[in-house]
């Protein structure tokens, strides 16, 4: 199967890879996937105290296109609100990446991600 | 007969920038050496095999019968018995189905193995909607058939027994004389698919009891396209043919013959045979090198299948948390393939390497590397290298490695499977 060329280049060069402190009140987790389905996406990101995610850093074990989803995300949800970052849409991830039908489930994947992510952060700050 | 292998063993090379080669169980290059006998059955001999009345025929049957003894040779057969296919699929289809129908009225159930390729399992499927019973076996962690399980299987309602020689994607080597003892006891045929077994390890139908073989001819350096199936004719087996015309191959399989692709296949078989058992020293050493350089630079990995049961050219790892189609994204510069399916339309991990009790998460982080004559020390190290790199890279930004080094055991967590 041909990898579009976004997919390559956040495979190749994937952004914001790395772990943020779960323990801290202002990050919010998501650990999305099963290993026994072959994708689990885990997106950490950091709230300021004026609401915006400052920060985001991701986890990916998956496929290309799975590696892909999760590095954009993180540069699309950095400078938003929560609510903005939670109307992102798998539908905009797959089109951006143009990911083949069968890779549309990452897609989808990512967008739980951030959900959880934000959930994760608001039950923490109550 | 064998005609001498005298000229020694080419080199191919690689056009610049293209990947390493390391799937040489999906098919392989044409040996130079093969495709140089059969050029002139394209062009200047192009008569049909078939024709009995002019030189133009004669010779081409001559040259076709010729490679009907050259593969036959390598399985200590005898030239009567190899029927010409279009490759191991349709020989495959030919003996379970040509058998089965031929038998119903006396027998009407058919045994095999839950490993073996689709083309079997299939064609299995497709005669249980005509209303035969199939019983598909398990095979144990290594790979193997369980014998006992295999005696259990055999009834007296038993026709054939259909058991792969090697598998596909974990190389085991089945227990085959074994096999067909125990089916030539019970009075069921025996039916092999040596596609991946034919050049590798050294065969016999005669001491092994095999009823019916199947060969496929792109998998030994010979061309694609052309394959035989091994019939015995004492004691005779019987077939419908899946294929009727002007009753070419004894009945069981009409069409005109390829000559050059016959005389291809032919050659290949006598290097295969000549050359088999330095190959095999050869793939071993270059498998050990593999395996042993991947051991020393990398924690977590784990050999699917039994390696002492096993041709010398397979090997099929799991790269334990990282995914195999990351992975084969990842070593671009190797044509690999993947045990985790994901590159086909299906998601689902390999059912072979399920069916040997792997879990779903160990069967998508495997890769199968497959060696073969023009595999070099040089490939085997950049493909070490490479594989080494994309393993870090990958575990370096995967949740689950980061769990596994905290000493959190991924199946304490309840996933959410999707």
């Amino acid at each position: 199967m041909a990898y579009s060329e976004k997919v390559i280049d956040h495979y190749e060069n994937p952004r914001n890879v790395g772990a943020l402190d779960k323990d801290d009140g202002a990050v919010g987790t998501g650990l999305v996937g099963a290993p026994a389905c072959g994708d689990v996406m885990k997106l950490q990101i950091k709230v300021s105290a004026e609401g915006i995610i400052e920060d985001a850093k991701f986890k990916t074990f998956g496929c290309g296109s799975a590696i892909a989803s999760s590095s954009l995300v993180t540069e699309w949800v950095k400078g938003k609100t929560l609510d903005e970052a939670a109307a992102i849409k798998n539908t905009d991830i797959a089109h951006e990446l143009a990911l083949p039908p069968v890779k549309i489930h990452c897609s989808v994947l990512a967008e739980d991600a951030i959900k959880a992510a934000i959930a994760d952060y608001k039950k923490k700050s109550g | 007969m064998n005609t001498a292998v005298t000229k020694s063993c080419p080199t191919l090379t690689r056009p610049k920038g293209a990947p390493v080669y390391l799937d040489y169980q999906a098919t392989t290059p044409c040996d130079p050496r093969v495709v140089e006998v059969m050029l002139p059955w394209f062009t200047e001999k192009f008569g049909n095999p078939h024709s009995r009345n002019h030189l133009y025929g004669w010779e081409a049957e001559e040259a076709v019968e010729k490679a009907r003894e050259q593969v036959a040779a390598i399985i200590g057969a005898d030239s009567k018995e190899i029927i010409f296919t279009s490759g191991a699929t349709e020989s495959n289809n030919l003996a379970i189905k040509g058998v089965a129908h031929f038998y119903k009225d006396k027998r009407n159930h058919i045994v095999t193995v839950v490993t073996e390729h689709k083309c079997v399992l299939d064609t299995c499927r497709h005669l249980e909607q005509e209303g035969f019973s199939v019983t598909y076996l398990p095979v144990k962690t290594d790979g193997l058939v369980d014998m006992a399980e295999l005696e259990a299987a055999i009834t007296d309602k038993t026709v054939i027994v259909s058991v792969m020689g090697v598998n596909n994607e974990i190389g085991v080597v089945q227990p085959l004389a074994e096999i067909g003892a125990l089916c030539r006891a019970k009075g069921a045929f025996f039916h092999t698919d040596c596609a991946q077994a034919v050049g590798k390890i050294p065969l016999d139908v005669n001491a092994m009891n095999i009823d019916l073989m199947s060969i496929s001819g792109h998998k030994i350096y010979g061309p694609k396209g052309i394959g035989a199936l091994y019939v015995r004719r004492r004691p005779r087996i019987r077939l419908v043919p899946l294929i009727n015309g002007g009753g070419q191959e004894r009945g069981m399989r009409s069409g005109t013959l390829a000559t050059p692709l016959c005389v291809g296949f032919g050659e290949a078989c006598a290097i295969a045979q000549a050359e088999m058992g330095t190959e095999a020293e050869r793939l071993r050493r270059l498998r050990d090198r593999l395996l042993g350089g991947l051991k020393q630079r990398l924690a977590e990995i784990y050999v699917n299948g039994d390696l002492d049961h096993r041709v010398p050219g397979n090997l099929n790892i799991s790269f334990a948390f990282v995914e195999g189609e990351g992975l084969m994204m990842g070593v671009k510069q190797l044509a690999v393939s993947s045990g985790s399916a994901c590159t086909s339309a299906s998601l689902e991990p390999s059912y072979v390497l399920r069916a040997l009790g792997l879990d779903a998460e160990m069967a998508h982080t495997s890769l199968r590397f497959g060696m073969g004559r023009f595999t070099t020390d040089e490939d085997i190290d950049f493909a070490i290298d490479h594989i080494v790199e994309a393993v870090e890279h990958l575990r370096s930004m995967s949740p689950l490695w980061d769990m596994h080094l905290e000493g959190v055991d991924i199946k304490s967590i309840e996933w959410a499977e999707h």
